[in-house]
C-alpha cells in the first residue's frame, strides 16, 4: 500500500518535472501582452524580454526586440503579472513547530525543506514563484525561516535562496499562550498569558544582549593580546545576538492591537525594529503607531472569526495600513489560498478601494520588500529574475486563471502541457496498481489511498484548521 | 407518473410547510429603476424596472409601472439578481469556531433526528449581517456531527426571530454515510468515525452503516405502529420516540435527505440506501460525484457541492480538481449548487461560482448554482432563485457581475425589506480608518 503511494508520488512528480523545459540559456520574448508591471504601471500591447533568466527589456511591443532564434511566446489578449511572492508559508516543510520550549530561536527551516510537497506544484499553477515559509507560532520566539523559488522537480538546495537576508519567527497572543491547545490534564507551559509573552521575549533579548556584552568582552581582550576563555557558545543566544544586531529580520504573528503595541514597544526598548508584523488583523486599530515604528504588514485578507483573537479582524486592513503609509503585503498561511493568490489582492480594490496597482503590489512587490528582495523580485522591471505568470484574463477578474508561470525565465507551469500529462499519468498509475497487485506476497490494498490527507498550517498544529480542508470534512 | 407523483409531493411539501411559516413578508412599495435585469429564468434586461409590493416582486420589464406610493430606487448603471443562496452553512449556530461556548452545530450522539438548526440559529450573530455582504440572502444552515445530525433550516439572513427568518424548515435532514478512518487526523471530523488500521477500520465502518439502517428500519416500524394506534383504539400505542418521529417525514419522503459523501464508494452507497428506503437523496459534498455522474443523472440525485475553493485530496489528483467538478458535473447532466459549508466565509460564496466559472463551466450556469438551482434542489423555486413576478423579493443591487471580486454591492432586500448593508466590519472600517 505505503509502496505505490511512494512509486505513484515518484511518477507523478517526475511526470510534473518533465513538463518544465531549460530555456534559460536563450533569449525569450513574451510579446504582445497587457503588462501588470506592479512597479509603474499597466502596458498595454507590451512585450518582455528575457536574458539569462532575468527581464532585459520591458515596454510596447514596438520597442522591445529580441535577437534572432529567440523564443517567441506570443501573448495576444493574455496578462503578465510578476510571479507571486508569499510572506507568510508553510509550504514544503516537513515539520512546521519546535514547540516544546518557549524559546527556539536555534532552530532552522532550512534543515527540513520538503521539495517534494505537491503543494509546490499546485501553488505555481496559481502564479507563486517565492515563498517565505516560517517556524510556526507555538512559541513566543520560535525558528529561523527560509525563503524557497517554487522550482518544482529541483532539490531543496536549488529552491532555498541561501544569500536572502535572514528572518526569524516570534509569535503573539494564543498561539505561544496556547490558549487553543490545552489538552485536559496536561501540563501547561509558560507562558500562559500576553504578560507571560512579553516578558519571554524581554528575557530571551536581555540574555542575548549579556551574550553578546561576553562575546564583545572576549574579543576586545583578545586583541589587547590577553589569552581570555571564551565563553560557551550558545545556538539559540547567537540567533537572538543576530536579531539584536539586526542581523536577523523579526517577522512576528499577532493578532489583537495591545500585543502590537507591546512587541514595538519591547522592540524600540532594545534599540531595534520589528521588521514585519505578520497576521497582524487589528493592525487597521494601530495603524499610525505601525507606521511610525517603521514595521511592514504581512495580513490575511480577509478571514475572520475563526478564533477569539480574529473577531474584530477586517477585510478592510489592507487599505487603512496602506493609507498610513505601512507596506502591506497579502499573505497565505495556507496551501490552498496560495494558489488563488490573485484573487485574495483582486478582493482588496473592493474592501476600501485600493488602486489597481496598489493591490497587485499586495502580492509583489511588497512582500519582495518584506523580505529584503525587492532589487531581485517583485516587479517586472529591466534587471530582475523573469518570474512571471502569463494570465487568460485580468488577474483580478474572477473568471482569470494563470497558464504560464515562469521562475527566471523557465517555464515550471504550463497548463496546456499539465491537460496533456492527465492521462498519461491516469494509464500509468492504473498500469502500476496492476503490477504491484501481480507482485508475490504484495499486501493487497484494501481500498484506493483517497482519504484526506490534511495540510497542516500553523494554527492546525494549534488545533484550528483555517486550511479549511479538515473543518468540512465529511 | 413518477413524475407526477415526485411533483404533487413536492409541491405538498412546499404547501405544508410554508403554511407553517412564510417568512414575514415587509410592507411597502418599492421600485428599482433603469437598472440592469438579471432575472436568472427569463434572460436579462437591459433597462428594466422591478417593482415590490409587500415583500413580493409584483411586475418586471422594461415598461412596469411604478406605483406611485413606491420608494424608487435609481438602477443607472447598476445590476439587480436575485439574492444568493448558500446550499451548506452553519450561519447563526457559530460565531467563533474556536470558542465552544459559541459554537451550537454539533450535539452529541450519532443520530439525532429531532435536532433543529433553527432553534440554535442566532438572528443577533455578527455573522450574518458580514455574510450578507457580497450578495447572499439565503442559506441553508445544518447541524453537524454524528450520522443523522439532524434538520437543516432555509432562512433569509434578515429578520428579528429565527421564526422571520424561515423559508423552510425542515428543508432537510443532514446525514453523513459513514466512511473508513485511517487513523491520524484526516478521519473522523464531524462525527466519531472509525480509526486506526484498515480491519478494524473497516468493521467500525460496517458497524455504522448497520446502525444507520437499524435506525431507518426502526423509524419505519415505529410509524406502522404509531399509525395502526391512531387507526385502530385497539392496538397500544408505542411510546413517542422523538428521534424516531423526527424522521418520519424523511422516510415519507416529504423532507430530503441531505448526504455528506465524499468518496465514490460513500456516493455509490448512499444512492443505493436511498434507493432502498424511498428517500428523497441530495448529495452533499460530492468530491468524487463525478465518479458517479452517470448514476447521479440516471437517478435525478442533485449534488449540493462541497467548497470548490478546496485543495484536492490526494496527491496524484490534478490541481484544479475542485475548481473544476461543478463543470464536469454540469456536462455530464447532473443538477448542482454551490457551498461554502462554513459560517465566517458565506460572504466568499460568488467566488466559489466564479472559480468554477475560470475553469469549464458556463457563467450562466455558475450563477445559476448560487441561485435556482439551489432554490430547484431545495424545492423552493417557486419563491426564490430568480426574479420572477410572485417569487419573494430577495434582491440585491450590485455596481457590477455579482460573481466578480470587486464588485459592490449596493442595495439589497430581504422578503421586501430594505437591508442595511452595514456590519461589524464597516462599523469597525468606519470608526477607526481616520484615526490619529
Amino acid at each position: 500500500m505505503k509502496r505505490i503511494h511512494l512509486i505513484l508520488c515518484c511518477l507523478f512528480m517526475i511526470a510534473a518535472a518533465a513538463t518544465t523545459f531549460a530555456q534559460g540559456s536563450g533569449e525569450t520574448l513574451i510579446s504582445n501582452a497587457t503588462i501588470l508591471t506592479a512597479s509603474h504601471g499597466k502596458i498595454e500591447n507590451g512585450s518582455i524580454l528575457i536574458r539569462g533568466g532575468k527581464i532585459v527589456a520591458v515596454g510596447k511591443a514596438a520597442e522591445v526586440k529580441a535577437g534572432p532564434g529567440a523564443k517567441v511566446i506570443d501573448a495576444t489578449g493574455m496578462f503578465v503579472t510578476p510571479g507571486f511572492v508569499d510572506s507568510h508559508s508553510h509550504t514544503a516543510l516537513d515539520s512546521v513547530n519546535e514547540g516544546s520550549l518557549s524559546v527556539t530561536a536555534m532552530v532552522r527551516m532550512t534543515d527540513v525543506v520538503d521539495d517534494t510537497d505537491i503543494n509546490i506544484y499546485r501553488q505555481l499553477a496559481g502564479g507563486m514563484t517565492t515563498i517565505h515559509p516560517l517556524h510556526g507560532s507555538a512559541n513566543s520566539i520560535g525558528g529561523q525561516n527560509v525563503v524557497l523559488k517554487l522550482k518544482w522537480g529541483r532539490s531543496a538546495e536549488e529552491l532555498i535562496l541561501a544569500d536572502a537576508p535572514r528572518t526569524i519567527k516570534f509569535a503573539l497572543g494564543e498561539n505561544p499562550k496556547r490558549s487553543n491547545f490545552n489538552a485536559p490534564g496536561a501540563q501547561r507551559r509558560f507562558p500562559a498569558t500576553r504578560m507571560g509573552v512579553e516578558e519571554t521575549i524581554r528575557e530571551a533579548f536581555t540574555q542575548g544582549r549579556e551574550y553578546i556584552q561576553k562575546w564583545d568582552a572576549y574579543e576586545a581582550a583578545k586583541k589587547l593580546g590577553d589569552n581570555p576563555m571564551p565563553p560557551k557558545k550558545d545556538l539559540k543566544l547567537e540567533a537572538i545576538a543576530d536579531v539584536l544586531k539586526g542581523k536577523m529580520d523579526i517577522h512576528s504573528h499577532c493578532y489583537r492591537a495591545d500585543e502590537i503595541l507591546m512587541l514595538m514597544r519591547l522592540c524600540e526598548e532594545f534599540g531595534i525594529r520589528v521588521h514585519t508584523l505578520q497576521h497582524v488583523l487589528e493592525g487597521y486599530k494601530v495603524a499610525p503607531e505601525i507606521a511610525k515604528h517603521g514595521a511592514s504588514a504581512s495580513i490575511l485578507p480577509d478571514w475572520w472569526g475563526y478564533k477569539m483573537e480574529a473577531y474584530d479582524a477586517i477585510p478592510f486592513n489592507a487599505a487603512v495600513m496602506t493609507r498610513h503609509g505601512v507596506v502591506v503585503s497579502i499573505h497565505s498561511d495556507s496551501n490552498e489560498h496560495a494558489r488563488r493568490f490573485y484573487q485574495e489582492a483582486g478582493k482588496m480594490m473592493k474592501y476600501g478601494d485600493l488602486t489597481e496597482e496598489e493591490a497587485l503590489r499586495l502580492i509583489t512587490l511588497n512582500p519582495a520588500i518584506q523580505l529584503r528582495l525587492d532589487k531581485r523580485i517583485g516587479s517586472i522591471d529591466v534587471g530582475k529574475d523573469a518570474d512571471l505568470v502569463l494570465f487568460n484574463g485580468h488577474p483580478f477578474s474572477v473568471y482569470s486563471r494563470p497558464e504560464v508561470t515562469m521562475i527566471e525565465g523557465e517555464v515550471f507551469f504550463d497548463r496546456k502541457k499539465d491537460l496533456e500529462m492527465r492521462d498519461k499519468i491516469a494509464k500509468e498509475k492504473k498500469e502500476l496498481i496492476e503490477r504491484e497487485k501481480k507482485l508475490p506476497g504484495a499486501v493487497q490494498p484494501t481500498q484506493p489511498a483517497q482519504m484526506i490527507i490534511p495540510t497542516l498550517t500553523e494554527d492546525d498544529l494549534d488545533g484550528h484548521f483555517h486550511d479549511g480542508k479538515a473543518i468540512r470534512k465529511p | 407518473m413518477k413524475l407526477f407523483k415526485t411533483c404533487l409531493n413536492h409541491s405538498l411539501l412546499v404547501i405544508v410547510f410554508l403554511l407553517a411559516g412564510i417568512p414575514v413578508l415587509a410592507q411597502g412599495s418599492f421600485a428599482i429603476r433603469n437598472a440592469r435585469i438579471i432575472t436568472v429564468t427569463n434572460g436579462t434586461i437591459e433597462r428594466g424596472t422591478i417593482v415590490i409590493k409587500d415583500g413580493k416582486i409584483t411586475a418586471v420589464g422594461t415598461s412596469a409601472a411604478v406605483p406611485k406610493d413606491a420608494k424608487v430606487i435609481d438602477g443607472s448603471g447598476l445590476s439587480v439578481y436575485p439574492g444568493m443562496i448558500d446550499s451548506n452553512t452553519v450561519v447563526g449556530l457559530t460565531e467563533v469556531s474556536s470558542v465552544p461556548a459559541t459554537v451550537d452545530t454539533t450535539e452529541l450522539g450519532d443520530f439525532k433526528a429531532n435536532m433543529k438548526a433553527l432553534t440554535a440559529v442566532n438572528p443577533n450573530s455578527d455573522v450574518i449581517p458580514v455574510s450578507r455582504m457580497n450578495g447572499v440572502t439565503t442559506v441553508l444552515t445544518c447541524p453537524r456531527g454524528g450520522i443523522i445530525a439532524g434538520q437543516c433550516a432555509l432562512i433569509n439572513l434578515d429578520g428579528w426571530t429565527p421564526e422571520q427568518m424561515k423559508l423552510l424548515a425542515p428543508a432537510g435532514m443532514h446525514f453523513t454515510y459513514p466512511v473508513m478512518g485511517f487513523g491520524g487526523r484526516g478521519g473522523g471530523f464531524g462525527g466519531g468515525f472509525a480509526r486506526g488500521p484498515n480491519d478494524q477500520a473497516r468493521q467500525q465502518r460496517d458497524r455504522q452503516v448497520e446502525s444507520l439502517k437499524n435506525t431507518i428500519e426502526d423509524a419505519i416500524a415505529y410509524m406502522k405502529a404509531r399509525e395502526a394506534a391512531a387507526a385502530d383504539k385497539s392496538i397500544p400505542a408505542r411510546a413517542i420516540d422523538l428521534g424516531l418521529d423526527a424522521l418520519i417525514p424523511v422516510i415519507k419522503g416529504q423532507v430530503p435527505v441531505i448526504m455528506s459523501a465524499n468518496g465514490e464508494r460513500e456516493i455509490k452507497a448512499a444512492v443505493e440506501f436511498a434507493e432502498k428506503y424511498k428517500l428523497k437523496l441530495i448529495i452533499n459534498g460530492g468530491d468524487e460525484a463525478t465518479k458517479v455522474a452517470k448514476l447521479l443523472k440516471e437517478k435525478n440525485i442533485p449534488v449540493i457541492l462541497g467548497s470548490t475553493l478546496d485543495l484536492p485530496n490526494a496527491e496524484d489528483e490534478a490541481y484544479d480538481i475542485a475548481f473544476s467538478r461543478a463543470s464536469e458535473l454540469q456536462k455530464a447532466g447532473v443538477r448542482f449548487a454551490f457551498s461554502t459549508g462554513d459560517a465566517a466565509y458565506v460572504r466568499l460564496l460568488p467566488y466559489h461560482a466564479g472559480m468554477a466559472a475560470a475553469f469549464g463551466l458556463p457563467k450562466e450556469e455558475a450563477l445559476k448554482g448560487v441561485t435556482i438551482y439551489p432554490a430547484q434542489i431545495l424545492g423552493v423555486d417557486k419563491l426564490v432563485g430568480s426574479i420572477e413576478v410572485g417569487k419573494i423579493a430577495n434582491l440585491v443591487v450590485t455596481d457590477g457581475d455579482i460573481l466578480e471580486l470587486r464588485t459592490k454591492v449596493k442595495n439589497m432586500f430581504i422578503s421586501g425589506r430594505p437591508v442595511d448593508l452595514s456590519n461589524k466590519h464597516t462599523k469597525l472600517y468606519e470608526k477607526f480608518k481616520d484615526r490619529q
